[in-house]
């Protein structure tokens, strides 16, 4: 049996635990098995760069998690999860429904499992190293080869973290 | 194929957690759930059966096969920005908590006005 089968089944139990434990905290450290679990998948998958972002990324995102839930509060205190309406629950129905059948028409026109065709990467494959100076591809792609998409992703980073400092600033608050 | 389902799975149950949990902590993790298995589903369509780390060591080939470089690199991005997102998500909802000392969104609402 394939072992990615067995992680993605074991992220998908932590990502079902994270939804609905009891209280808000242990919700986080489920949530973590599936972060931990994607950083597995990508190590089987031929991701080790991927792989070592992915562990910070988790780490950073869990103490960030952990932070809010004790500034903020442990419990959920409301019982009623889903709304009484009808309407909305039609409509999330039928929209899961069509997820599900436009899911099916995407994975049959998708190449297989382990059968990627390689089209657009080819060159890359061929001359980046010769072309970016960098050993690993990767690296060629992310600062040579779509270098804006990196300072797009730095622009992005930066707003973030201006909003964050906007967001949790105490000064010109009134009181 | 199964690799691919299971990973629609994963992003379903985050989409049925961001749909009916009513608190935000709970639809946060729900986005990080959906964040993930979109990253994992754009990897796992990139993989070559026997490939090798896009990465040219001193003993591998030219012609050695291996798994296509350009959905790692834009998932590294993804991942990157998933952090800032969620980080920023989390910074409104201690402001709201601030403002409303809770994180109900049926709560929230009553108080509104």
């Amino acid at each position: 049996m394939n072992p990615l089968v067995i992680i993605l089944i074991l992220m998908i139990l932590g990502a079902i635990l994270a939804l609905e434990s009891k209280d808000l905290l242990s919700g986080i450290i489920a949530m973590g098995i599936m972060g931990f679990g994607l950083t597995l998948a990508f190590l089987f998958l031929r991701a080790p760069d991927l792989a070592l972002v992915q562990i910070i990324i988790e780490t950073m995102t869990l103490i960030l998690f952990i932070a809010t839930v004790k500034i903020t509060s442990n419990q959920e205190t409301s019982e009623r999860s889903i709304s009484h309406r009808l309407l909305p629950r039609i409509a999330g129905a039928v929209f899961i429904l069509f997820l599900t059948l436009s899911f099916y028409r995407v994975a049959e026109e998708l190449p297989k499992f382990g059968e990627a065709v390689i089209r657009m990467a080819a060159p890359i494959l061929a001359y980046g190293a010769a072309a970016t100076g960098s050993a690993n591809l990767v690296t060629a792609v992310i600062l040579d080869f779509r270098a804006l998409d990196t300072l797009g992703e730095a622009t992005v980073l930066f707003t973030a973290a201006l909003g964050i400092l906007i967001v949790l600033r105490h000064e010109g608050e009134k009181r | 194929m199964t690799l691919y389902l299971l990973t629609f799975i994963l992003f379903a149950v985050g989409l049925y957690g961001v749909w009916t949990k009513r608190h935000l902590i709970r639809i946060i993790l729900g986005l990080v759930i959906m964040e993930t298995a979109m990253n994992l589903f754009l990897i796992l369509v990139g993989y070559r059966e026997d490939g090798v780390a896009p990465i040219i060591t001193e003993n591998s080939s030219n012609t050695a096969v291996m798994v296509d470089p350009i959905p790692q690199a834009l998932v590294l991005t993804a991942i990157v920005i998933g952090l800032a997102t969620t980080a920023l998500l989390l910074a409104f909802s201690v402001r709201i908590y601030a403002k409303y000392q809770t994180l109900d969104l049926n709560k929230i609402r009553n108080l509104r006005g």
